[in-house]
């Protein structure tokens, strides 16, 4: 089935996929990486919500506060990375020696668990501003009668929120599930390349990040392309979920 | 229930939070670009202006040493691949769904599967076939071999899809009727309807072009093609290596000139941009 772009010199059949399969280094890999777009996804996504009912609900200031909350959508990844790991960084001391005199031994460049903050950290500022958006677009959605109607019947906002708003936004919630979970597993190349590059130890290499380190790094192009597959595979389950619920979505 | 405006001042204290959080990291990076390497080396991140920020900048635009080539001809680049990326979407995706929506012809419906199946296929999963199609075809290096295979893919294509088919049909046979050709058809009623769309599309595609990360790296090994995104990569690489003063607002200046355009552009046109981007998504 799997055409080998002319790469292979020798037809190897499936071994290129069981090699990576039965590689552990690959195996932690796919662990970094579900564990990396859980969280990024679930803190971004919950900032993001947060800030976007608190705009929705105040009368003066909303645009301002809509466009310095949204600008973060325009920045390259590259460059998020690029002043975060400064600001953590020992050169430049600052946040590092702020952290270290709390009593932490903070070192994201030698630490495997504080390279991984560090990385989550900057892809969730960078993933908040789209999330906000589409939050705040799905919010102001909400017909105006639906509204009354839920201030008549329960007063508390906080438990109206749960109750009436919350549901109403599901579409979008779950419609930012997968564009995040999408997010984590490729656009963050730029910010991991330029915090950790994939290490310390390759605690912070995610799939991508791994198909262009042994690819074009390792010049282990079967392995690579095997990998390339795999992900592949990987996308299209997410995306039939995807369609199979905007089917669903229609009735609402 | 508590009283209403101490809600109020709870509201605006987690938005001001929230700002703070957004802005602080670029007000830092701008705000320490316009300090010496020195004072940066010795005394860490800065939050005032410094004063030298007319040397950094002329520094980095002009070049430097620390820098493998000016900003004015990567900031170039950028645009080309910003450009070139977003005109060349919209024109593959507007054709491509005028002749889905709008013509019967034999194999419409793999065709349309086939263009769908691009959708699943990220350039990070196609990576290594595109690498070596373009190696190939000796286009690494030039800007052609940049922004082709970026294109390649539905997302546009869907979206006019859906646009195209929401025109109602009799506007094509009034069109039909006052004896206008299909390519008539196409530019002076179909284009125009849908100009607000087309505005919002651009602005979402420079943005993305501008910020492509991945394929310029493998790309462009010659410095004269380095989008600014890449400059930054190259300056970071310059700084770990350590060597003698680390050149930190030089580093802090380039982000803040590769941050800028695509940011004004998305505030500038914040409406359509929004519009655009929650319509292309659903």
């Amino acid at each position: 089935m799997e055409d080998a772009f002319g790469l292979s010199s020798e037809f190897v059949g499936l071994r290129n996929f069981t090699d990576v399969l039965e590689d552990p280094e690959y195996v932690s890999t796919v662990l970094f990486t579900l564990f990396f777009s859980v969280m990024v996804t679930l803190f971004s996504l919950s900032l993001a919500l947060l800030l976007a009912v608190q705009v929705n609900e105040v009368l003066t200031g909303a645009g301002v506060y809509k466009t310095f909350l949204m600008w973060a959508y325009a920045i390259a990844p590259p460059a998020a990375g690029l002043v975060g790991s400064l600001l953590f960084s020992p050169l430049m001391g600052d946040l590092y020696n702020g952290i270290n005199a709390l009593g932490f031994d903070f070192n994201h460049t030698r630490d495997g668990s504080d390279a991984i903050f560090v990385v989550v950290l900057i892809s969730v500022w960078k993933q908040l501003s789209i999330n906000f958006i589409f939050f705040l677009s799905g919010l102001q959605g909400i017909p105006a009668s639906v509204q009354e109607a839920a201030r008549i019947d329960c007063p508390g906002s906080i438990k109206r929120f749960w109750t009436v708003t919350f549901p109403l936004l599901a579409p979008t919630t779950f419609f930012l599930l997968v564009i995040n979970t999408t997010y984590a597993f490729f656009e963050t190349f730029g910010v991991i390349d330029l915090t950790t590059r994939g290490g310390p130890a390759g605690s912070t290499t995610t799939l991508v990040y791994k198909i262009y380190q042994d690819g074009f790094l390792g010049a282990d192009l079967g392995g690579s392309a095997a990998q390339s597959v795999i992900l592949m595979l990987f996308v299209i389950c997410l995306t039939i979920i995807q369609f199979r619920y905007v089917d669903k979505k229609v009735h609402y | 229930m508590s009283k209403p405006w101490t809600r109020t001042v709870i509201r605006h204290g987690i938005l001001i939070m929230g700002t703070l959080i957004m802005v602080l990291p670029l007000w830092i990076a701008l705000m320490s670009s316009t300090h010496t390497p020195e004072t940066l080396f010795k005394e860490g991140l800065q939050f005032f202006p410094g004063g030298h920020g007319w040397e950094t900048y002329k520094a980095i635009i002009g070049g430097n040493d620390d820098l493998s080539t000016p900003a004015w001809r990567m900031l170039l680049n950028s645009l080309v691949l910003g450009l070139g990326f977003a005109i060349g979407k919209i024109i593959i995706s507007t054709i491509a769904a005028y002749a889905l929506v709008y013509f019967r012809f034999p194999l419409a419906t793999p065709l349309f599967w086939m263009i769908f199946a691009t959708l699943l296929l990220p350039l990070e999963v196609r990576i290594i076939p595109s690498y070596e199609v373009v190696a190939q075809l000796e286009l690494l290096n030039s800007y052609a071999g940049l922004i082709v295979p970026l294109i390649a893919s539905a997302t546009g294509t869907f979206f006019f899809r859906q646009f195209y088919r929401s025109v109602p049909g009799e506007l094509m046979e009034a069109a039909r009727m006052d004896g206008a050709g299909p390519v008539r058809f196409f530019i002076d009623i179909l284009l125009p309807l849908s100009s607000t769309i087309l505005a919002a599309i651009f602005i979402i595609m420079f943005v993305v072009g501008w910020n492509q990360y991945l394929w310029p790296l493998l790309m462009t090994t010659d410095t004269d093609y380095y989008t600014v995104v890449i400059g930054i990569r190259q300056m970071f690489q310059t700084i770990n290596e350590g060597g003698d003063l680390p050149q930190f607002n030089i580093a802090f200046g380039l982000t803040i000139l590769a941050t800028i355009p695509p940011v004004l552009v998305v505030v500038i046109f914040q409406r359509m941009f929004i519009k655009g981007l929650v319509e292309t998504e659903k």
